[in-house]
């Protein structure tokens, strides 16, 4: 299993914790369609290195962004979301 | 091909085994092909096999970057059934279900498909609800479908839990008596054997590393053994869509995800039906060698690993133990994982793709290996003539931006919720 280093509780495993989406697939409300699809239904789905938003959903329920390698699973950075950053 | 027979098996043991030729043959790519399948599995082997039976096209060529049977094909718990909710669905599995009964036969080879049944359990009065309804639906459309009451169940697999105190409370059942599984490494083998009959090259250790472009239209593609030519070229890797479409610089509606399933230690006949709970996401089968075979869920956030994590078998193994208590008694000898190509409604990509000469077969999330048969035959008929095949149709590429999603589970874009 996963250690996920949460910014705010510690490392923690990753059953505590649950995937939502990559970070570049987040839709908001004033998107214009297209690029709204766009972002709901294409993923570079890469072999290698991704920033993906999980959620600690069974600890501090906080949203953290992750960079994660979807082969190897190496954790390479745990940060706290920032709605301003993020979108 | 020599085929394989009674007769031929009685002579052979006669004769000290001598004789049996390579059930393929291992070819040199060459300069060119009409049409290129990426990926050697079972569903890329049986379009390779449906292209030469069925459009009688000859100059075809699989690539494969392993060994045949060494991918998803031989991962998977190897149950085949169509009894899906949505018409598009059951249409297409049901297709699949038609070939499977006479796979063995029109191969050549035995596949080992046994229509032993396919029970889904039923836990609670919504449950019972939600099986009447699909059966109803099933039904209507010609597919069989039995309702079951809790006390067929229990004359069906004894063994179950039907205590009324029980951790998972059996209130019936629905049953797909054609439903059963099949020997899947078998299924690639016989269709790489019968397809390379057919004059099909069959080339393993053979990875794609690109497309060659001429005009905006796939031309070929580069391999670890060269670059080839090709009229069409049609992707057929599920669990790998997603970096071999990078390659054509497309994007799609996937993410890999790992599944596992486990094994115990081989028994007598204890279980001989496939029991399935939807409720539970927990499925048991015993295979003819007699281990039982057991799957849950997938590990829900992308991974291209082939491990899973080890709460997934734990709670799949202590779903399976309330439901059947004897099954504590049992090692697990085995589990493994393969990944998963989830797409974002459920449902597999069969179509054209937006770059020319360009073809998907994808998609399938964790339930690719029964539609094995009529994957392969819609492909190939897209593949050949241009058009996609009507059961196919629904499943085009493009449905995604039409808003015309096929969401069996109804829960909307993220894969891993499904």
């Amino acid at each position: 299993m996963l250690q996920i280093d949460c910014p705010y509780c510690g490392a923690r495993a990753q059953s505590e914790f649950s995937y939502e989406r990559t970070l570049d697939s987040i839709v908001t409300v004033e998107m214009p369609a297209n690029e709204a699809v766009r972002r709901l239904y294409a993923r570079a789905n890469p072999r290698g290195f991704d920033d993906e938003l999980w959620r600690h959903a069974f600890g501090c329920r906080q949203w953290l962004v992750l960079r994660r390698h979807r082969q190897t699973h190496e954790i390479t950075s745990v940060a706290a979301f920032d709605p301003a950053l993020h979108r | 091909m020599k085929r394989y027979s009674a007769l031929a098996l009685l002579k052979a043991g006669l004769t000290g085994q001598r004789g049996w030729e390579q059930a393929w043959r291992d070819p040199e790519p060459k300069k060119s092909y009409d049409i290129i399948i990426i990926g050697g599995g079972g569903h890329g082997l049986a379009t390779a096999y449906y292209l030469a039976k069925v459009h009688g096209l000859r100059n075809i060529a699989v690539l494969e970057k392993g060994w045949i049977g060494g991918g998803n094909t031989g991962r998977n718990t190897t149950i085949v059934r169509s009894n899906y909710r949505q018409k598009p669905l059951h249409d297409l599995f049901d297709f699949a279900l038609d070939l499977w009964e006479g796979m063995s036969d029109a191969l050549n080879f035995n596949v080992m498909f046994s229509p032993r049944g396919a029970l889904f359990l039923g836990h609670s009065d919504g449950d019972m609800t939600v099986l009447a309804q699909r059966g109803d639906a099933l039904r209507c459309d010609g597919i069989d479908a039995d309702l079951l009451t809790r006390a067929q169940v229990q004359k069906l697999v004894p063994l179950l839990d039907m205590a009324p105190d029980a951790r998972f409370p059996i209130h019936g059942g629905l049953i797909q008596r054609r439903g059963g599984t099949a020997r899947h490494d078998a299924v690639a083998w016989g269709y790489a054997r019968a397809a390379d009959a057919l004059g099909v090259d069959v080339i393993q250790k053979c990875e794609v590393t690109g497309f060659a472009m001429t005009g905006g239209r796939v031309s070929g593609v580069a391999t670890t053994r060269g670059p080839i030519a090709a009229g069409r070229v049609g992707i057929c890797v599920a669990g790998n869509s997603g970096p071999v479409a990078a390659f054509a610089g497309l994007q799609l509606p996937i993410e890999a995800q790992t599944l596992q399933a486990f094994v115990t230690e081989p028994v007598k006949p204890m279980i001989d039906t496939v029991i399935m709970s939807q409720s539970l996401h927990c499925y048991i089968s015993q295979s003819d060698k007699g281990g039982i075979v057991l799957g849950g869920d997938p590990d829900q956030f992308p991974s291209y690993a082939q491990r899973g994590l080890p709460p997934r078998i734990e709670k799949a193994a202590a779903e399976a133990i309330a439901l059947v208590p004897a099954l504590s008694r049992l090692r697990m000898v085995r589990c493994w994982a393969g990944t998963t190509d989830m797409s974002f409604d459920g449902s597999p990509i069969l179509s054209a793709l937006p770059v020319d000469g360009l073809y998907l077969n994808g998609g399938w999330c964790y339930g690719g290996f029964k539609a094995t048969p009529a994957s392969g035959w819609c492909y190939a008929h897209v593949l050949a003539t241009g058009d996609n095949h009507p059961l196919a149709a629904p499943f085009a590429f493009d449905r995604f931006v039409r808003g015309a999603t096929i969401d069996e589970a109804g829960v909307g874009v993220l894969p891993q919720l499904r």
